[in-house]
């Protein structure tokens, strides 16, 4: 044994005391845990699949999703590329900070949208909210993965944000037809992810699964991870539809003849189709502002979305459908 | 939370660097159906603001019970089919926080069919919170619980001794529970066990202290929850990183990416690669925001090497003089999660840290009953159950007992054939695995003593699977020397194999048995050249079954004639019964016995007989 070698064992037999000295002082912070772990599933999913890729929704938790994947490989750039599935609805600044921010980091960008569903001009107008979700995210979607014949798919869902998320796993199997089985999912346990696939069959990956809404946003204020601008208060010109402020974000949005578009101070929770999304009225315009807001408004953040609230249980429906 | 509500108005900056700073702690609570587990976590979740306003407003306009105003296990129950059932069958996961900590729970059904449901949320707990009804005391399914608990290694045990609103919140109740399970947890190997008299339904002890029973004084559930210290549990003594992934993203960088399992990592440490055993020292640590100066458990890094040498996914890299143990057999606990059972005979995958490989199951030696927590010897294992196997990998793994390494010790086994993932293991420390046998029964009676070991097994010690090759042919046919060029070409082929030749010698069959009997279960290929007729085949067939192969050398009997030298044509022909259905048949008037082995030996590896 080296001398060198020696010193380092005595120092390792020292008393019990001093090693929960050192675990105390080697503690990882709850964020940090959480980012080691999120890593660690990014990296096995690069390892083990033949062709993945990243489902891109430019949202806040896309963008932490992507901070993630981007730490997991550095100093190598990203080995698959990212998705996004634009349903032609999506505000205008939501596709402006995915060009900038997919040619700052060098990313392989994927734009997909369903083109038999544009010609059609299947809207949420004249189809109604869940027509023209199923048409232009979950068919736009399914085409996507099965025309890249991706194996693995990476999304940025969150247990915390639904009931029927919590028992979603983090690699959850998907059959031949994209579809989701809550009955028929594999155990999983430690950090070991039974990646074998049947012929046909892919998975869906969330590495974030386990992070909260609040850890979402207090690690995008400690890593200071660029964000959308909508998320901040502006003043923008909105509509009020049964209580709900749509953003009125380009001449496509059908105005009744009594409805005049205001400028107020507003800003979003979450990011989607901006006929669909409701803006809330807000002064908040840093970051722990909107934190702030976040932990007093204590709503749950998915009310702003309205697909959500078509039925009793509708997200898992959406889900077995193939939603995310 | 008014004081948090109040920081958050007055001085989010300050709120916000406290949460930074939160320790994470995983729980998973066990408890059978009607012990009140969902209506702890709802409260939990609903005292510590857990739930939002409109899950608050849907659960309170779901909430049929009455009498209540709200139905607090309403915020776990999950899917549609689930809430219909009015049972959840699943693990699901539920988040909440405070100043201190961010707790994950793993929520799990108590039912003694939905073991692999809590192993599953077990496996990754930093503490195990167990229900018992104040009214019921210790049940058998307690036990149960907490032994599972214990197995997956949680260091931490709380029991939550509810419904003590049912018992008019009596201290002498709560005392006798007390008692009765600290005597049984005494056998397992918590760290620590905590006790909390509640009431879930009322919110006695859960978030907020209880006046109802100044006589606790060890604080609320939450208290402990927030207090119990977790960061010394993790092993941070010896360095194991399993390499997940190798980054080149040019030609002068070469780091390898891994998630640290164990330890504790400085550059210009001397470090092992496995399994080549090369040495090196670390070069440096990578991280997205620059280089470490030390890194630990459980850090995603990037480590560089001094020296160019061969690391790939699934090899680990130790501290130089702390080597785990390299092995391809060895024991452990599993807990059989598949509707098929256990079976020998097939082949599995294992995942272990970043390596898979397939694995034989050698032996199932136990089986641990749950109601007694007894193990008793079975040959296999089916859903829920718990046991002790061996198993033999394909290729060595890097491994440590489950005791002081949770990540080293631990793996996954894989159904190859539908890929269902079929048991989780924790691997016995090799050295003592043997003090850790169950004793033997003393009533056991005398004749079912038998040999513990299996052909399979044997062979596999010697990589490749028992056979048995019987010669058949008339005197002088050549079954001798085919025999020995077979024996000579199984053995080139790596094969451990070996003639069992009594041409001439006037063996019994009843000591040919014998010989041939003991030769096969010792894992040899055993070829047999004998004078034999059709019964005694049939019946050395029979030692083998499916491994059992005959081979007719059908030379013919003018050439047989020439070859004689013991006289036995000199009364003409003997009488020879030919098989009725060789698997294979030559003559060495077509082939010399080297290449009649090796027509053999093609028959062999067709039949998947020797290689494994």
């Amino acid at each position: 044994m080296t001398p060198e070698l020696s010193t380092t064992s005595s120092s390792r037999t020292a008393n019990a005391g001093d090693m929960a000295d050192a675990a105390v002082s080697r503690r990882l912070s709850h964020l940090r845990q959480l980012e080691a772990e999120s890593i660690h599933i990014i990296r096995e999913v690069a390892a083990e699949f033949d062709n993945p890729v990243m489902l891109y929704s430019i949202g806040k938790d896309s963008s932490v999703m992507a901070r993630l994947a981007r730490k997991a490989f550095y100093p190598a750039k990203l080995p698959f590329p990212m998705l996004h599935i634009d349903t032609t609805w999506k505000f205008k600044e939501m596709i402006e900070f995915r060009d900038r921010f997919c040619a700052e980091h060098d990313i392989d960008l994927i734009v997909h949208t369903n083109q038999e569903g544009k010609k059609a001009n299947i809207n949420p107008f004249d189809h109604g909210s869940n027509k023209y979700t199923d048409v232009m995210k979950t068919q736009a979607l399914l085409q996507a993965l099965k025309s890249g014949g991706y194996d693995a798919a990476f999304g940025g869902a969150r247990r915390d944000e639904e009931k029927s998320r919590a028992k979603e796993r983090i690699y959850s199997f998907r059959n031949r037809f994209g579809q989701w089985d809550p009955k028929n999912q594999r155990p999983e346990l430690w950090n070991l992810y039974n990646g074998q696939l049947t012929r046909g069959e892919s998975i869906r990956v969330f590495p974030i699964s386990n992070w909260t809404e609040l850890d979402v946003w207090l690690y995008i204020h400690l890593e200071k991870i660029p964000i959308v601008p909508l998320y901040f208060a502006k003043k923008r010109p909105v509509v009020e539809r049964e209580g709900i402020l749509v953003m009125v974000d380009d001449e496509r949005l059908p105005l009744a003849p009594d409805e005049v578009p205001k400028e107020e101070l507003v800003r979003f929770r979450t990011l989607g189709c901006y006929p669909l999304t409701g803006a809330q009225k807000s002064a908040a315009t840093t970051l722990p502002e909107i934190i702030r807001e976040m932990l007093l408004t204590n709503h749950s953040e998915r009310s702003g979305r309205l697909i959500d609230h078509d039925e009793d249980g509708s997200m898992e429906k959406k889900k077995r459908e193939g939603y995310f | 939370m008014d004081q948090e509500t109040e920081l958050i108005e007055r001085d989010i900056d300050g709120y916000l660097v406290m949460h930074q700073e939160k320790e994470l702690l995983r729980l998973v609570a066990v408890g059978s159906v009607d012990d009140g587990k969902s209506t702890l976590i709802g409260r939990l979740l609903h005292d510590t603001h857990g739930v939002y306003e409109d899950q608050l407003h849907a659960v309170k306009k779901a909430s049929t019970q009455e009498g209540m105003e709200i139905d607090f296990s309403l915020f776990t129950d999950g899917l549609v089919a689930e809430r219909e059932q009015g049972i959840t069958i699943d693990v699901a996961y539920r988040y909440f926080s405070t100043v201190k900590r961010k707790f994950i729970i793993a929520d799990t059904p108590g039912h003694v069919q939905y073991t692999r449901n809590m192993a599953t949320g077990a496996s990754t707990a930093n503490v195990g919170v167990i229900l018992i009804d104040a009214r019921l005391g210790v049940l058998q399914q307690s036990r149960r619980h907490a032994y599972i608990a214990s197995l997956l290694g949680i260091p931490h045990l709380a029991v939550a001794v509810n419904k003590m609103d049912l018992k008019d919140y009596d201290e002498g109740v709560y005392r006798a529970i007390v008692d009765d399970f600290t005597a049984f947890a005494r056998q397992l190997r918590f760290k620590d066990v905590q006790f909390v008299p509640i009431s879930a339904l009322k919110g006695d002890n859960v978030v907020h202290a209880s006046e109802r029973m100044p006589w606790h004084k060890g604080g609320t559930m939450l208290d402990y929850l927030e207090r119990v210290p977790i960061a010394e549990d993790r092993n941070l003594k010896d360095f194991r990183y399993p390499v997940q992934y190798v980054l080149r993203p040019d030609l002068d960088y070469r780091g390898f990416a891994g998630e640290i399992s164990s330890g504790v990592i400085r550059p210009g440490d001397s470090i092992t690669v496995l399994p080549s055993r090369q040495e090196t020292k670390v070069a440096g640590i990578d991280v997205f925001d620059g280089e470490l100066a030390e890194a630990y458990a459980p850090m995603s890094v990037a480590i560089r090497l001094e020296d160019e040498v061969d690391v790939s996914r699934g090899d680990m890299l130790v501290r130089t003089g702390e080597l785990p143990h390299v092995r391809d057999c060895f024991e452990a606990m599993v807990v059989w999660m598949n509707q098929q059972e256990l079976d020998t005979e097939k082949s599995y995958l294992i995942k272990h840290t970043t390596q898979t490989t397939r694995v034989d199951v050698e032996a199932v030696i136990s089986k641990t009953e749950l109601e007694t927590l007894e193990a008793h010897s079975v040959d296999t294992l089916g859903l829920n159950d718990i046991g002790r196997i061996r198993l033999r990998t394909h290729r060595p793994l890097y491994i440590d007992s489950y005791i002081s390494n949770r990540k080293t010790g631990a793996f996954i086994l894989i159904d190859s054939l539908t890929n269902a993932t079929v048991a989780n293991g924790m691997i016995i420390e090799p050295e003592v695995g043997v003090s850790q046998m169950p004793r033997a029964d003393v009533n056991e009676p005398a004749r079912s003593v038998r040999s513990q070991v299996s052909p399979k097994e044997r062979g596999n010690r010697l990589g490749q699977k028992p056979g048995l090759v019987i010669l058949c042919g008339a005197p002088a046919s050549g079954k001798s020397a085919i025999a020995y060029a077979l024996e000579r070409r199984l053995t080139d082929l790596g094969r451990v194999a070996t003639v069992l030749d009594d041409t001439g010698q006037g063996t019994s069959q009843s000591v040919r048995m014998f010989a041939a009997s003991a030769l096969f279960h010792a894992g040899l290929i055993t070829i047999v050249s004998a004078p034999t007729d059709e019964v005694d085949r049939k019946e050395l067939a029979t030692l083998a079954s499916d491994a059992a192969v005959e081979v007719w050398v059908n030379t013919p009997a003018s050439l047989c004639r020439k070859r004689d030298h013991r006289g036995s044509y000199d009364q003409g022909a003997p009488a020879f019964v030919e098989p009725s259905s060789p698997a294979l048949s030559l003559s060495l008037a077509d082939l010399a016995p080297e290449l009649a082995a090796r027509k053999i030996a093609e028959l062999l590896e067709e039949r998947g007989l020797y290689s494994q």
